[in-house]
């Protein structure tokens, strides 16, 4: 309170330079940006190690496949959106040092997404193959879901920096376009599971929505301005 | 004449309801029975409420566990997550309660919770119970047929349809802020399932009074349709000539009916119906026609085809 206090005094200007100035959130140094990441790969396991921890200790509640299914699909879709963020908030802050980030939280979100594939496979419908296909071909919410998973796959793949230059930076970043079908078909996918409170799937929604708006208007932006 | 000023008292002098109802529940338990404190789950137990057991409803499943029934509960009033009901539902006020019985009968009448409780000997049923998201539990209720409380009202000859009405108030129930459902929430059945023995009017669950977060104080299961049929804490029956429209007909005419017979062969517009987790179980059963009550039911839909009832 009291160091919001002192803010107060100075304008906004003059507080972003000082802040800018001391921290350089533009450009961060190679040991700072090592530990931020290290610190966000920390933070990223911190679902999976909460969900295990409560497993362990029996308290997921009265239906802990149920839990462990939404607590993985709510971590894949947000980390999805997470990375999604990644370019915006490098174009409008100009913190470049975001976009190396990208990478790690996207296979997070393929990480998550897994787990939450595994629910369904082993702990929900144990390998009732026919059950399965039935769920895939009859319900549409499945059926996007799966499709979303899917195309993680070969983003997941062709993550390394062996791939990106093997495939060449032009068709790599093409095939990795992947992930805005993948984005919508997991929001598209939520939407469509709930029983009636459509709250969070509507601000997954709208946040996607957000993002790839951004995007579509810097593009037009570029495009005007060559 | 001298006029005294009385000192408004400030809000946070006032005992919170659920503080209130705690102690009060506490000094209860302190002045009742030794056993009750000997008994470590049973701080936030309810009052007791003494039944016969009824053989005639028993399953050989086990029961899902008292835990498990009053923490994993839909009772979108308290919120829309499972959790929700048993961490809102606490300042619930259940006393002073009554059911305003109208509509088409002959002799309309407001019942108290405690005429309720004296109307009929109170049995305890163990029923299944089959929610409409595929997963279910085995509930040892305690109540009496609806029917019981009907014949004393006097159903004219146009009484075709029951409406049960719930409880509507936003202050005690935080979840009616939110638009989710259209509050009251309503729901029905044809004067024949209502008056089907099997329909319980409960009042109790696990040998004690219903929680709050189970529909308290009176509820009623209908044990052979999915559980959105078996409307909680009711305050109003009607009877009707025509079939009247619940909340979740409202909410998705194509995805609930009014009949919603549990039946494995009819899918929900998403998703299949055809088995179900019991919960506490790892492996999904078969779910069964009419949850297993086909024999006592079937004949109330014409013994033809079932499916044609949605």
């Amino acid at each position: 309170m009291v160091m919001r206090k002192k803010l107060h005094s100075c304008t906004e200007a003059q507080i972003s330079i000082a802040i800018f100035d001391r921290m350089s959130f533009k450009n961060l140094s190679d040991k700072t940006f090592a530990r931020l990441k290290v610190i966000v790969f920390l933070l990223a396991l911190f679902p999976i190690v909460k969900l295990v921890f409560c497993a362990y200790l029996d308290i997921l509640g009265a239906n802990p496949i149920e839990k462990i299914t939404r607590t993985t699909g709510y971590w894949t879709l947000l980390f999805l959106l997470v990375t999604l963020a990644a370019t915006p908030i490098r174009r409008l802050f100009k913190w470049l040092w975001v976009i190396r980030l990208r990478r790690m939280l996207g296979l997070f979100a393929f990480f998550y997404g897994c787990l939450h594939f595994l629910t369904y496979l082993i702990l929900d419908q144990f390998f009732d193959w026919e059950a399965i296909l039935k769920d895939l071909i009859k319900r549409p919410y499945i059926t996007v879901g799966f499709l979303a998973f899917v195309l993680m796959l070969p983003l997941a793949i062709t993550s390394s920096d062996s791939m990106i230059h093997r495939l060449g930076g032009k068709r790599w970043r093409l095939l990795h376009r992947l992930v805005y079908v993948t984005a919508i078909a997991g929001v598209v996918h939520y939407w469509w599971l709930v029983k009636k409170d459509l709250t969070e799937p509507t601000i997954f929604g709208v946040v996607l929505t957000t993002l790839l708006g951004m995007r579509f208007f810097l593009w037009n932006k570029n495009r005007h301005a060559h | 004449m001298k006029s005294y000023k009385i000192k408004p008292i400030s809000s946070s002098e006032i005992t919170h309801p659920g503080l209130f109802y705690a102690r009060r529940k506490f000094m209860q338990m302190a002045g009742g029975a030794t056993l009750a404190a000997l008994m470590p789950s049973t701080v936030w137990a309810n009052e007791k409420l003494s039944a016969s057991h009824n053989a005639t409803y028993n399953l050989k499943d086990e029961l899902t566990p008292y835990k498990d029934v009053t923490t994993y509960n839909n009772f979108y009033e308290f919120g829309t997550s499972k959790e929700d009901p048993a961490n809102n539902a606490k300042g619930l006020k259940t006393r002073p309660w009554s059911i305003v019985v109208d509509g088409e009968v002959n002799k309309p009448k407001t019942f108290a919770i405690e005429e309720l409780l004296k109307m009929a000997p109170l049995e305890e049923r163990v029923y299944r119970f089959r929610c409409v998201e595929a997963w279910s539990m085995a509930i040892p209720w305690i109540g009496f047929s609806l029917n019981e409380l009907i014949k004393r009202v006097e159903p004219t000859s146009n009484a075709k349809f029951v409406e049960f009405i719930s409880l509507h108030d936003q202050e005690q129930m935080p979840g009616q802020k939110s638009s989710v459902l259209e509050w009251p929430y309503r729901e029905g059945l044809r004067i024949d399932e209502a008056m089907h023995p099997l329909t319980l009017l409960t009042m109790g669950l696990y040998g004690e009074l219903l929680p709050n977060q189970n529909g308290a104080p009176v509820r009623v299961v209908v044990p052979w349709k999915y559980g959105f049929k078996s409307p909680k804490s009711i305050v109003q029956i009607r009877f009707t000539e025509k079939q009247p429209i619940s909340s979740w007909m409202q909410a998705g005419p194509n995805e609930y009916g009014f009949y919603s017979n549990v039946n494995p062969n009819i899918e929900h517009a998403r998703w299949s119906q055809a088995k179900e987790r019991r919960i506490g179980e790892f492996f999904k059963r078969e779910t069964l026609l009419l949850n297993g009550y086909a024999e006592e039911v079937a004949q109330l839909y014409g013994g033809t085809d079932i499916n044609s009832y949605f």
